[in-house]
């Protein structure tokens, strides 16, 4: 079991308050995913959960059970580090070994479970090196070998790949997607890349400022961001965000469009501009449309190949039933 | 170096090298010689080849009986430096996993009491010693060279704690260990480079304190320093003798120092130079 | 980083340094500071009364007491001079590409363990000894008459002896920052056409700064209290020739037992250690942030 909720949590460190009140509930088994820019408080709500740093207001609980006050090990929770965190001193036995020697577990069941997660992480070859004298990806498994098997209540992920190479970090993303599908419990994972939270979770939590800005499934925030803020960090390349008479049309403050949404021609259409930068990846280009008088920059993704160059006058056309209207607050209209 | 030197050029740089090297090194060379030498030799002018005889060594046993400050000198300098790190290893930690608003003063504060001249305060604690009978007794001095040392201590610790990243202890906490598991398990493991050199420096320093031993001992706690400042006095001039005296009381340490170079830097600049 | 629970303990735990440490600092320093203020001699204690500001008075107008402020000035600037110079020119000389870095490191190193006492002792007899040192051998050497060191020349004989002693430490910071000099910068500065001469001046002296600034405020520290040196050669003598305050003092409490006036020169020792204490802590608290 592993339902985690949030009643009114607030964080202040001294006069400032890095996280106003919020509410939120973790359902059994979810992949839960914090996302949002740095500093936005994703980390520390992560470690008001840990226990790892008292909440100033609010009530945690778990499983129903008031764990606000519990200490750290009480709470039955398993954490993944940034730095991994790994015991440098200790063997990759040794440090899975770790939590399990300190609740008690006998021995033999202690090596069983040590056999079945090294084996599951491909770990079983390392099991007595030190973390020294692994690569980022092995150390990486052995710190999600060492909350394995403590068999937790859920798993709390904290930036757990933003230390390893652009390959290996894909690699570990499906790692990790198994790992949930295999064992179905609860995992709460904090990231500032919106690709690793569109790809790997159920549900997704955006915060900016301590604030929770939407609660959704990827594709809920895909399709229908809450507010501009929403609009524009979720989704790559970026949304298009613009105002002006443009917005206006739609009888809106400010209008987005996702690149994807916007055709693009030599001959017609309803915005005029210049192509500047193009990138073509084969299955997709990508291109960064100047003087629209828009915006600075307008970027539109066409499928295949599409032989428009520098310089290229070019029109554009916004796909009507996928235009994003917001008010003078940002909100979605 | 990403570029190789000409051969000439580093022959030149290594002759210069090791002629101010051993420059610099002469006067504890010439002692280590002269303590190898007998009376005669000694004053026979100047000369690099004794006669590796260990007659002087056996004089200033004998006559002096060094064993007694030799033996101050390791209890005073270890004596001191644990009792040291007993009460700067938990400061320690404290100030460097659970740092408040005011650990900062706290730590600048701690160094200042190590600027203060020792002569300051020299009337009161000689005083204080002759009053309370702990005048030349080996347990006066040892409290007394923990309380001088203790910044530097607790500096150094803090310094070397500092960087375990905190990530790791947090760890600890999160897969069940109490505080006790934490600092045993964990943290000290982890430390033990740091303490130990933090002890090495501090029994070189202890060891060599001269200020506070030679007031405050006369015969019975004198230390090494304390009892070579005695051969100051001119009628015990006896060149081989003294070399000798003067070689047993810094070969120890000299050893213990080579070792601890590196930390030496760190701890005598509070870890401004690292 | 931390819950109110380990902030509970922590606090627990520094309180047994920070009680230890305030003790110590602030009784003597208050039993130093009342003591000043009186007549008080132990060869007659039966005599103490209050003084006011006589002990300071007395210091005032003692012209030893200006001769050990000079000393004790020329002694710390005299041996800083020495060793910055000397510790940035050996470093310079070590980090070249040799042979045997190791052994010479250690070779150079090694003043810095030699006690106090045992340094004067051994600069005093087997070196500087008018009749047995090595220097008046060099001198009969060379046909010229050997000098009397601690005679002639009190003073220098004792800055040379602390200058040895503090060489070592000068050149193994030197060094260590000496170390951490990017090569690929200097090499950037060797493509720009940039002559060693001008290479030093201007990225390995601005580099070394910071670790310069520390070696004097440390080494000040120390030497302003240097005793041992002067107890075990000069004695503070010819006269007060090699008398430093912190031996005028030594002399003033221990030899003639007016404990009034050693705490009142003790004070002022205070005073000016603080003086450079004050931008010692400047510089090494900037390394806490």
């Amino acid at each position: 079991m592993g339902q985690i909720t949030l009643q009114g949590v607030t964080k202040r460190f001294g006069e400032i308050e890095v996280i106003p009140p919020l509410d939120l509930t973790i359902e059994d088994g979810e992949f839960v995913v914090f996302v949002g820019p740095s500093g936005c408080g994703k980390s520390t709500l992560l470690r008001l959960i840990a226990g790892l740093e008292d909440v100033s207001d609010g009530r945690i609980l778990i499983d129903g059970q008031d764990a606000t006050e519990a200490s750290p090990a009480k709470r039955g929770l398993a954490m993944v580090f940034q730095s991994y965190a790994l015991y440098p001193h200790m063997s990759v036995r040794k440090n899975i070994a770790f939590p399990m020697k300190m609740a008690g577990v006998p021995k033999a069941e202690q090596d069983r479970r040590i056999e079945a997660a090294a084996k599951a992480l491909n770990l079983t070859n390392y099991l007595d090196r030190r973390p020294g004298q692994l690569s980022g990806g092995q150390r990486q498994r052995v710190a999600i070998g060492r909350a394995i098997v403590r068999e937790p209540a859920a798993f709390l992920f904290d930036e757990p790949l933003s230390n390893l190479d652009a390959a290996l970090r894909v690699g570990m993303r499906l790692e990790i997607s198994e790992l949930h599908n295999r064992l179905k419990t609860t995992m709460i994972y904090v990231t500032h890349d919106q690709v690793e939270a569109m790809t790997m979770a159920d549900k997704i939590v955006v915060l900016q400022a301590g604030r929770i800005e939407q609660v959704g499934s990827p594709l809920d925030l895909y399709h229908s961001p809450r507010n501009v803020f929403v609009a524009g960090f979720i989704g790559s390349p970026r949304m298009n965000l613009f105002g002006g008479a443009a917005a206006a049309e739609y009888g809106a403050q400010t209008i987005g469009v996702r690149p994807e949404h916007i055709r693009i021609s030599a001959t017609e259409g309803k915005w005029r501009g210049r192509v500047g930068v193009s990138e073509h990846l084969g299955s997709d280009s990508f291109f960064y449309v100047e003087d629209t008088g828009l915006a600075d920059t307008i970027t539109v993704r066409s499928t295949g190949e599409v032989d428009l160059h520098h310089g290229d006058t070019v029109w554009l056309t916004p796909d009507e039933g996928k235009i994003h209207r917001f008010d003078k607050n940002g909100d979605r209209i | 170096m990403a570029r190789a030197t000409s051969r000439k050029a580093r022959i030149g740089w290594t002759v210069a090298a090791w002629l101010v090297a051993l420059l610099i090194f002469f006067p504890i060379l010439y002692t280590i010689i002269t303590s190898l030498k007998t009376e005669q030799e000694a004053i026979a002018g100047f000369d690099l080849i004794p006669s590796f005889t260990l007659e002087s060594f056996q004089t200033v046993q004998s006559q002096n009986n060094y064993f007694r400050p030799f033996t101050n000198s390791v209890i005073l300098a270890v004596g001191s430096t644990l009792l040291a790190l007993i009460v700067a290893i938990p400061a320690a930690w404290a100030m460097a996993f659970s740092p408040t608003k005011r650990t900062k003063d706290i730590l600048m504060w701690m160094l200042s009491t190590k600027m203060m001249p020792a002569v300051a305060v020299l009337v009161p604690i000689y005083l204080i010693f002759l009053r309370t009978g702990l005048m030349d007794t080996r347990i006066g001095l040892t409290v007394l060279l923990m309380l001088i040392n203790l910044p530097i201590v607790i500096w150094m610790l803090y310094t070397y704690f500092r960087e375990i990243p905190g990530e790791i202890l947090e760890a600890a906490r999160m897969d069940g260990a109490t505080l006790r598991d934490e600092i045993l398990y964990v943290l000290t493991p982890m430390a033990i480079p740091g303490i130990a050199s933090t002890l090495l420096l501090n029994i070189i320093l202890a060891w060599n304190e001269a200020f506070w031993t030679i007031q405050l001992t006369t015969t019975n706690a004198a230390p090494l320093s304390a009892f070579i400042a005695s051969f100051s006095s001119p009628q015990g001039l006896f060149w081989a003798k003294l070399s000798a005296a003067s070689v047993m009381a810094i070969a120890p340490i000299l050893v213990l120092g080579w070792f601890s170079q590196k930390q030496l830097v760190r701890g005598l600049t509070f870890g401004a130079v690292k | 980083m931390a819950t109110r629970q380990t902030q509970g303990l922590a606090r627990l735990m520094r309180a047994p340094a920070i009680i230890l440490l305030f003790v110590w600092m602030i009784v003597p320093l208050c039993m130093t500071l009342y003591y000043s203020f009186l007549n008080y001699n132990l060869l007659n204690p039966g005599m103490t009364s209050w003084a006011g500001w006589f002990n300071y008075q007395y210091f005032y107008t003692d012209p030893a007491f200006f001769e050990a402020i000079r000393n004790t000035l020329v002694l710390v600037l005299g041996v800083l001079l020495i060793t910055v110079v000397g510790g940035i020119a050996i470093a310079m000389l070590i980090d070249k590409p040799i042979w045997g870095q190791g052994v010479v490191r250690i070779l150079v190193i090694s003043p810095f363990f030699v006690m106090p006492p045992v340094a004067a002792l051994i600069w005093k007899n087997m070196i500087m000894h008018p009749s047995y040192g090595v220097l008046a051998d060099v001198a009969r050497f060379l046909g010229t008459s050997p000098v009397d060191w601690f005679a002639q020349y009190p003073l220098t004989s004792i800055i040379l002896i602390v200058a040895w002693q503090w060489l070592p430490f000068a050149t193994l910071i030197l060094l260590t920052s000496l170390q951490s000099l990017d090569t690929e910068q200097m090499e950037a500065a060797e493509m720009d056409g940039a002559p060693a001469y001008a290479r030093f001046l201007y990225l390995v002296l601005p580099h070394m700064a910071r670790a310069i600034t520390v070696v004097i405020l440390i080494q000040t520290i120390f030497l302003l209290g240097i005793y041992a040196e002067i107890l075990v050669t000069t004695n503070g003598g010819p006269g007060t020739a090699s008398t430093n305050l912190t031996f005028l003092i030594y002399r003033a409490a221990r030899l003639n037992f007016d404990i009034g006036g050693a705490a009142a020169g003790g004070i002022i020792a205070v005073v000016l250690a603080n003086l450079i204490a004050i931008f010692l802590m400047r510089a090494v608290g900037k390394n806490l942030d």
